[in-house]
């Protein structure tokens, strides 16, 4: 059996959207063109539009610019602020979390090249930040707040709406990674209160390639794309239409599904850590009520995680350790670390994330393997070896 | 390179069939105890390396017959990733048989080389090396609790890269030998540094007391202060700075010339040195004394010229009275 629990990290598309996106390639006319064949790609974008904005409760007036990724978007909001910084804005501070993914720290890093200074907020035991601390953290010349939904790895939720507030109160523009948003929450950008927001489809059931970055109306805004007037000539390029008339469908059946999530779906991640919790020294991390509906962080005393992942390939299951994005390094510890855990015990974190998709059937034999795969392996683990130097 | 670092590597894809093998089933996994010794008349020899806390550790236990040194059976425990159960496991079947200070001979290249399927072919991708070295380390940790020793003396502390176990000499002697400048340049003689890449500069997966990137930077300090300093000290005339030249000409007129001179009641002066072109010395004198009015001064001069060219085993001096 093939049971895939990596969903935090990756996908698979929905067999609806595939066949849709299939057809939607034969609408291959230039959107800008005044002919037949660029109206009937302008209806698939007018169409998915009509989907996008009222799923995500966007105002006509924002902008929802559609990208590669959100990586993408990620980029430009943060690059817009040092271009300001560069231009003269004085605003040369960024508040931000270490939660964050590395789409985030990576450009926050380029930044500080520049001159711009950054922080980076901690998480408690729950994976949350302190919104106090938030607040203390605000200067005088800071430019931005940008702070994750959920994070991929832990599956903490954020305080978002909290934070809005004080973003407000202070009148700083606040981004919101939303990888991790879309089909386990609802999102209501107006009520969220954010000023940006980004997100990739392929995060749920949707193609690889398109994902989006919402702007509020009156937010900075700096190409990071320059190019031809697609977006109202804010991010040039070809539009890549049959993705976005996917992500749009995406982003519905994600909102369509979004009980199911809550009441199956969770339902079978909690019968998922229960079993594991009746393995002697495991451990499950966050708390249920702050955490993705999707997602289990549990460790295994005396497995080192990438062992487990290991074990957990041979039976066909497939999980992770850490972001897979950061996989060549290998550290996954850094998770369970940042949600207090002893060093010892990090670096035997695992991830496991369903979706919409997984079945109870997959899930018992999840259940049924485990106890054996951790068996072997701490019969290999010094960890319970009877003889000690 | 470029093209094969545009995707991430599977580290998974890239082990042997026999490092998958024995992550599968380990061979020589287990311990032994007190009394397993004790029934095989042999002593018990149990090393840890590494920690649960670095993502790493492994336990050697070995049974060594006292009276040859020779380790009869071995078993290990580790903690780690697949790399790391595999390379331990291969390590404890070549520790098997040797005498103690044999075993102490086997490397962490070794142990990968054992677990190649092909001779060419390497056992795991270079970033999972470091995995090994703990194979190797274990076995010196071992190796010293049977002899009572501190492991840290027998190690080769002068080691810079662990993976390819390349000593900071061998790195210096590349440097001088090749004139290396950077990293990439460095790399062209030796595998320091290619594999888990912790060794080149701060920020890798280890920590380290010193990188390939100071040591190149400090090598090369060292060879340009080499070349002034051998200017200065060096015994070639032709190669002197201007300063050494002067002294070794008054030398050599103070010990050479003058006792000739001051039989005739004269003596001779040095008032400058130039330097002409083609490297070559012009050397002033002035004659004193009897010398001043002598008939014969231009065959001293020539004396004077041929002296010094002959001592100081040059023909770029040429002596010009005034």
């Amino acid at each position: 059996m093939d049971v895939y629990l990596d969903n935090n990290s990756t996908t698979k598309i929905d067999p609806i959207i595939e066949e849709k996106y299939c057809h939607n390639t034969k609408f291959f006319g230039n959107v800008n063109s005044i002919y037949e064949k660029g109206s009937q790609t302008r209806r698939l974008l007018e169409k998915a539009y009509d989907l996008i904005y009222p799923a995500l409760g966007a105002e006509d007036e924002d902008d929802i610019i559609i990208t590669s990724s959100t990586t993408e978007g990620n980029n430009a909001v943060i690059k817009t602020f040092l271009y300001n910084y560069l231009n003269g804005s004085g605003k040369k501070h960024i508040i931000t979390t270490i939660a964050e993914h590395s789409s985030i720290k990576a450009p926050c890093a380029f930044a500080k090249t520049f001159g711009m200074e950054v922080t980076y907020l901690y998480t408690d035991e729950n994976g949350r930040i302190d919104i106090q601390e938030l607040e203390n953290s605000i200067r005088g010349d800071t430019a931005l707040i940008s702070v994750l939904f959920a994070s991929n790895e832990s599956g903490a939720i954020q305080p978002i709406k909290e934070i809005s507030k004080i973003a407000k109160k202070h009148k700083i523009p606040f981004h919101c990674d939303g990888a991790q948003a879309i089909g386990k929450q609802r999102i209501n950008l107006k009520e969220l209160g954010v000023d940006y927001f980004t997100f990739s489809a392929h995060k749920f059931h949707g193609p690889k390639g398109i994902g989006g970055l919402y702007i509020k109306k009156g937010a900075p805004f700096v190409n990071l794309i320059h190019g031809g007037n697609q977006m109202g000539g804010k991010r040039g390029g070809s539009i890549y239409t049959n993705g976005i008339a996917a992500m749009a469908e995406a982003i519905k059946l994600a909102n369509e599904n979004l009980d199911y999530m809550h009441y199956n779906i969770s339902k079978l991640r909690d019968k998922l850590e229960e079993a594991i919790l009746e393995i002697p020294d495991t451990k499950s991390y966050v708390d249920k009520k702050y955490r993705l509906p999707n997602t289990v962080v549990a460790s295994f005393r005396g497995i080192e995680g990438e062992s487990m992942l290991w074990d957990l390939n041979v039976n066909g299951i497939y999980a992770a350790t850490g972001s897979s994005c950061s996989s060549e390094r290998l550290e996954g510890s850094e998770v369970l670390e940042s949600l207090g855990e002893d060093p010892e015990i990090a670096h035997t974190g695992i991830i496991f994330s369903l979706s919409r998709f997984s079945k109870e059937q997959e899930i018992d034999y999840v259940i049924d393997k485990l106890p054996l795969i951790v068996k072997r392996l701490r019969d290999i683990s010094m960890t319970y070896a009877k003889t000690k130097p | 390179m470029a093209r094969n670092d545009l995707i991430t590597g599977n580290v998974w894809e890239q082990y042997s069939n026999k490092v998958i093998e024995r992550m599968n089933s380990p061979k020589f996994l287990g311990e032994f105890s007190e009394e397993d010794a004790k029934k095989r008349d042999a002593k018990l020899v149990v090393a840890d390396f590494g920690s649960e806390a670095c993502g790493d550790a492994v336990r050697l236990y070995w049974l060594v017959d006292t009276k040859t040194d020779k380790i009869i059976d071995a078993r290990f425990k580790s903690f780690g990733c697949g790399t790391a159960i595999a390379s331990s496991d291969m390590m404890t079947e070549l520790t098997l048989g040797k005498t103690v200070d044999e075993a102490m001979k086997i490397t962490n290249l070794d142990v990968e080389k054992a677990l190649r399927d092909k001779p060419d072919t390497p056992a795991f991708p270079p970033q999972k090396m470091h995995c090994s070295v703990m194979a190797y380390d274990v076995i010196i940790e071992a190796g010293a609790k049977y002899k009572g020793v501190d492991a840290n003396q027998i190690k080769n502390s002068e080691i810079v890269c662990e993976c390819a176990r390349v000593t900071r000499k061998e790195i210096e002697d590349i440097i001088k030998e090749h004139n290396v400048k950077t990293v990439e340049e460095l790399q062209q003689y030796t595998d320091a540094g290619t594999y888990c890449k912790s060794c080149v500069k701060p920020g890798g997966h280890e920590e380290r007391s010193v990188y390939l990137v100071d040591i190149i930077e400090e090598t090369n300090k060292k060879i340009k202060q080499g070349e002034i300093l051998s200017k200065i000290v060096t015994n070639v005339f032709d190669d002197m700075t201007l300063l050494n030249k002067i002294k070794s000409i008054e030398k050599v007129l103070k010990e050479k010339v003058s006792y000739i001179l001051e039989a005739d009641g004269g003596s001779v002066e040095l008032m400058d040195v130039k330097e002409v072109e083609d490297n070559e010395v012009e050397v002033l004198i002035e004659y004193k004394g009897a010398c001043s009015t002598c008939n014969a001064a231009v065959l001293t001069l020539y004396m004077i010229e041929e002296t010094l060219k002959k001592e100081l085993e040059t023909d770029k001096i040429r002596v010009v009275q005034i």
